[in-house]
């Protein structure tokens, strides 16, 4: 079942880069379709019924104004710290600890951190983040965790988990 | 308009001059590398300019291998600098 | 009216682009370099490439440069966390104005 399921989301993805529907085309869609679900099947999540739950696709577009608006954000941040005579900045690297278990909940919430101001994830060791801050802003554990990962853990949670 | 996307496109080639400086300059190996990261994000604006410009779609797809290719390209160097092989 | 949309979108990512050409330049070491430019350049691009789906309309160019952003974003992210652990591991130190390194008991 997993298998079918990679193969038709792949089938979808190449008929969007390609965008014409003739027979030559969708037969070699479908073969290489074929070999991404043979290999990357391993890969994929396991529980599929995920995939047609709705709620999951509401918190997701929630979860995508929040993230374009602090991405824009990151940028102007980036900006001021660039184009300012003394570069205000007093860099580190903090440890945070998160509450998501799964792999892909993981991975979504270091790329989100990635683009938010000032922050960017260096490793994943056990249950911690350590993170690279541009300007330091407190030394409490509890405020910079609040300030880091609370913008986005809670919706990654009800999208994933 | 054709006149405005042209200064665009300049400006455009001119900035990713600014990450050879970097390359070539850099002080150290990994300041190199990140002006290679940069150059590969910047080439796919380039070719989304032309896309308008000539007004072809093949361009885009050029670009879309070059993210894909430049990723894998700066995995590997992320890969080197660590000293661990790429299947760990 | 929509060239004109586009043309806005795309001065916008190349004002981005700028910006993160003169971070790669200015700031003092390795990781400040990397967490600016990596965010302004994949933001710039990402609107260029809104700017250039608004040009084509829903076409085939149009929908592909809609399906780039997404591949734009993950591929940039993971590259520039990985490319950062390097760096660390390399052995490069934290710049002159550092005030704080956890990360340095969990490698040892």
């Amino acid at each position: 079942m997993r298998y079918v399921t990679v193969f038709i989301l792949s089938l979808i993805f190449w008929l969007l880069l390609t965008f014409k529907i003739t027979v030559p085309n969708i037969i070699v869609g479908s073969v290489a379709s074929l070999i991404c679900a043979l290999i990357f099947t391993r890969f994929f999540i396991h529980n599929i019924y995920k995939l047609i739950q709705p709620h999951r696709y509401f918190w997701f577009l929630i979860y995508l104004v929040v993230f374009i608006w602090e991405c824009i954000k990151a940028n102007f941040d980036v900006a001021y710290r660039v184009l300012h005579p003394a570069m205000p900045i007093r860099p580190g690297i903090v440890k945070v600890k998160t509450t998501l278990k799964s792999e892909l909940a993981r991975t979504l919430l270091a790329n989100s951190i990635t683009m938010t101001p000032g922050t960017i994830s260096v490793d994943i060791i056990g249950d911690y983040l350590y993170i690279h801050w541009i300007y330091v802003r407190s030394e409490d554990p509890e405020v910079y965790t609040s300030m880091i990962t609370g913008a986005f853990e809670k919706y990654i949670k009800k999208i994933i988990e | 308009m054709s006149e405005y996307l042209n200064i665009l496109l300049y400006i455009q080639i001119g900035l990713s001059g600014i990450c050879l400086y970097r390359i070539i300059r850099g002080p150290t190996i990994p300041d190199r590398m990140v002006g290679i990261d940069i150059f590969g994000i910047l080439v796919v604006g380039i070719c989304a300019i032309i896309s308008i410009q000539t007004e072809r779609s093949f361009i885009l797809d050029i670009g879309i291998a070059w993210i894909i290719l430049s990723f894998i390209g700066t995995l590997t160097l992320a890969k080197y600098l660590t000293g661990k092989k790429l299947n760990e | 009216m929509n060239n004109m949309i586009s043309l806005i979108f795309i001065t916008i990512g190349i004002l981005f682009n700028l910006l993160g050409c003169i971070g790669i330049i200015r700031l003092p070491d390795t990781y400040n370099r990397l967490q600016a430019a990596t965010k302004c350049v994949t933001l710039g691009c990402c609107s260029i490439l809104i700017g250039v789906c608004f040009h084509f309309g829903f076409s085939d160019a149009g929908v592909k440069a809609l399906v780039a952003i997404p591949i734009l974003f993950f591929t940039s992210t993971v590259a520039a966390h990985a490319l950062i652990r390097g760096t660390y591991h390399f052995g490069i130190k934290l710049g002159k104005k550092s005030v704080k390194d956890d990360y340095k008991d969990a490698v040892k």
